[in-house]
C-alpha cells in the first residue's frame, strides 16, 4: 500500500513538472531532478508550488535541501501528508 | 579536476553569450561622465540600466558632503559598529531615516543585500514561517536560507494565492512574516499592497516591504509603495537601499518594534561586517534630505518613465503592465536578447541583459531603468535606436511612430 501511494505521488510530481516546464517528462523514483530533468532551482520551487496546490499541503522550501530525486520528493510529500 | 568543475554547466552558455560580442556581465566603463552618460571603449553611451532613479550620483551637495566627511573622518571605519563603534554619521543617518518614515527605529546596513539578509534573518528563525512572493530578489531568498525559517512562496503579486497558502498553515499563519517588494526589479511591476495588507491583517501575520526600487520613486513624499498605497500603518518593517535613488551604497531597516535594538546583537550580517565609510554616510544623508525637500525629481522621473514605456509599447514591444522607472522589454529568446543587447550598446545605449533564472517566467529581458537626470532628448534617442534595431531584427512589424 505504501508503494502504491508513492507511485501515485511520483505521477503527481511528473504532472506538476510537466505543467511548470511545459514539456512531457518521464520519471521514476530514481530520476535526478536537477540532472535528468534539467530543472534549475527556480523551476524546482515552481514545481513544489504546483504540488502544494495539488495536495493542498505546505511544503516549506528548507525541506528541499535533502531532495535530489523524484523519489526523495515523493517521500517528503507523503511524510508531510501524514503529518497534516 | 577542480572545485569549480561543478559549475561547468554554465561554461558553454556563458562562452556563447561572450562570443556574440561584449560580455554583458562584465561591462567595463572607462569613465562615467554624469548620471546618464559613460564611456565604453572610447565611445559615449547613454546609461539606461543603473537604477540611478533620481540622478543624484553627481549632485554637487552630495559630493561636497562626501568629500568633507572623508577629510574629517578618514576613508573607512575599518570594522563593524559592534567592535569599532558607531560614528556620528551612522547615528545621524539612522535618526534621519526613522524620521523620514515616521518610525521609532532605523538600522543601517553596509549593502542593500545585507539589509535583507540581516533584517529578515534577524526577524525570523527556526520554527517561524516566512512567506515570500515567488519573484522575490535573491537577497530575500538568501535571507530565507540564512534564517532557517520554514519558507513558503506564493504566486507573484497574487493576494488570493497568499491568503490560500496562509490558510493552509492553520494556526501557524499568525505570527508569520510576509515579504514583498514595492517595485519588482525585473519587470518594474508594483505589488498590490493594499490587498496584501488586508490579508496580513486578517491572518495576524507581519508584513515587511522591500522598497529598494520604490523609495524616492513612489508616494507623495517619496517613501515608497506603502505610502502610495496608503497602508503604512499595516507595514511592520521597511527595508530599503542607498544604492538606487540615494546614489551611493548601503541599506536599512525601519520599524516601530520596541525590541528593535536586539537586532543589533543577533543579526550576523550586521554584526560581522565593516560599517559604511563616513563619505558614503554623508552623501546618503544629503541625498535623503534632497529627496525629502525636492519632489520635482520624482516628477521628472515619472515623466521620463512614461516617455520610455509608452514609446516602446507603441512601437509594439512587449513591456510591463504599467509605466515604471524600470521598463523591461521581453525578448523572444536568449539569442535575440544577446544580439539586441550588443546592438543597443554598439548604438550608444547601455542597459541590462537579464536572462533566466534571474527573470520571471523564464523570459530573457532587456531591462532598462530611467533617471530623473535623463533628458527627454536622451530618451528620444534611445527610442529611435530601439525602433531602428527592432525593424532590422524583425522584432517590430512596421514603423509605428512618426520619427522625431
Amino acid at each position: 500500500m505504501v508503494e502504491l501511494a508513492t507511485d501515485l505521488t511520483v505521477r503527481e510530481v511528473a504532472r506538476a513538472a510537466e505543467t511548470v516546464l511545459g514539456r512531457t517528462v518521464q520519471v521514476t523514483h530514481a530520476t535526478d531532478i536537477a540532472r535528468d530533468l534539467a530543472v534549475d532551482s527556480l523551476a524546482l520551487m515552481n514545481i513544489v508550488m504546483e504540488l502544494e496546490d495539488r495536495f493542498d499541503l505546505s511544503i516549506p522550501l528548507d525541506r528541499l535541501a535533502t531532495v535530489q530525486t523524484v523519489g526523495d520528493l515523493s517521500e517528503l510529500i507523503n511524510k508531510l501528508r501524514v503529518k497534516a | 579536476m577542480g572545485l569549480l568543475d561543478k559549475h561547468l554547466g554554465y561554461r558553454a552558455p556563458l562562452d556563447g553569450i561572450r562570443a556574440a560580442g561584449a560580455d554583458p556581465f562584465n561591462v567595463r566603463f572607462d569613465a562615467v561622465l554624469s548620471p546618464t552618460e559613460g564611456m565604453l571603449d572610447g565611445r559615449q553611451v547613454i546609461l539606461l540600466g543603473t537604477n540611478n532613479y533620481l540622478g543624484l550620483t553627481f549632485d554637487p551637495d552630495c559630493i561636497e558632503a562626501s568629500a568633507t566627511a572623508v577629510r574629517e573622518w578618514g576613508t573607512g571605519t575599518t570594522g563593524s559598529r559592534f567592535a569599532n563603534g558607531t560614528f556620528a554619521g551612522h547615528a545621524a543617518l539612522e535618526t534621519a531615516l526613522a524620521s523620514f518614515y515616521g518610525r521609532k527605529h532605523a538600522m543601517v546596513f553596509t549593502t542593500g543585500y545585507q539589509a535583507n539578509l540581516g533584517g529578515i534573518s534577524g526577524l525570523v528563525g527556526r520554527g517561524d514561517h516566512l512567506i515570500l512572493d515567488a519573484d522575490s530578489h535573491a537577497s530575500i531568498y538568501d535571507a530565507a536560507r540564512l534564517s532557517q525559517a520554514e519558507v513558503i512562496r506564493f504566486r507573484h503579486n497574487d493576494p488570493e494565492d497568499l491568503y490560500k497558502r496562509l490558510r493552509r498553515l492553520g494556526d501557524q499563519a499568525a505570527g508569520s512574516l510576509i515579504v514583498v517588494e514595492g517595485i519588482y526589479s525585473m519587470m518594474g511591476d508594483v505589488a498590490p499592497l493594499k490587498e496584501i495588507a488586508a490579508v496580513k491583517k486578517e491572518m495576524g501575520a507581519y508584513l515587511l516591504v522591500d522598497e529598494a526600487h520604490s523609495m524616492g520613486v513612489l508616494g507623495e513624499k517619496g517613501r515608497g509603495l506603502a505610502e502610495a498605497a496608503g497602508v503604512e500603518a499595516d507595514v511592520d518593517f521597511i527595508v530599503g537601499t542607498f544604492s538606487k535613488s540615494l546614489g551611493a551604497v548601503g541599506g536599512f531597516l525601519v520599524s516601530d518594534d520596541d525590541n528593535f535594538d536586539l537586532l543589533r546583537i543577533v543579526s550576523r550580517p550586521y554584526m560581522f561586517t565593516a560599517s559604511l565609510p563616513p563619505a558614503v554616510i554623508a552623501s546618503t544623508l544629503t541625498a535623503l534630505k534632497r529627496l525629502e525637500a525636492d519632489s520635482s525629481l520624482r516628477l521628472r522621473l515619472e515623466a521620463n518613465a512614461m516617455q520610455l514605456w509608452e514609446g516602446l509599447r507603441d512601437m509594439g514591444y512587449a513591456v510591463g503592465p504599467h509605466a515604471s522607472p524600470i521598463t523591461a522589454v521581453v525578448m523572444p529568446d536568449q539569442a535575440m536578447a544577446v544580439t539586441m543587447w550588443n546592438a543597443l550598446l554598439a548604438n550608444g545605449v547601455y542597459l541590462n541583459l537579464a536572462i533566466p533564472p534571474a527573470t520571471p517566467d523564464n523570459r530573457p529581458l532587456l531591462r532598462s531603468s530611467v533617471s530623473a537626470a535623463h533628458t527627454p532628448q536622451q530618451i528620444e534617442t534611445v527610442l529611435s535606436v530601439f525602433e531602428q534595431l527592432g525593424q532590422e531584427f524583425g522584432l517590430l512589424k512596421r514603423a509605428r511612430r512618426a520619427s522625431a
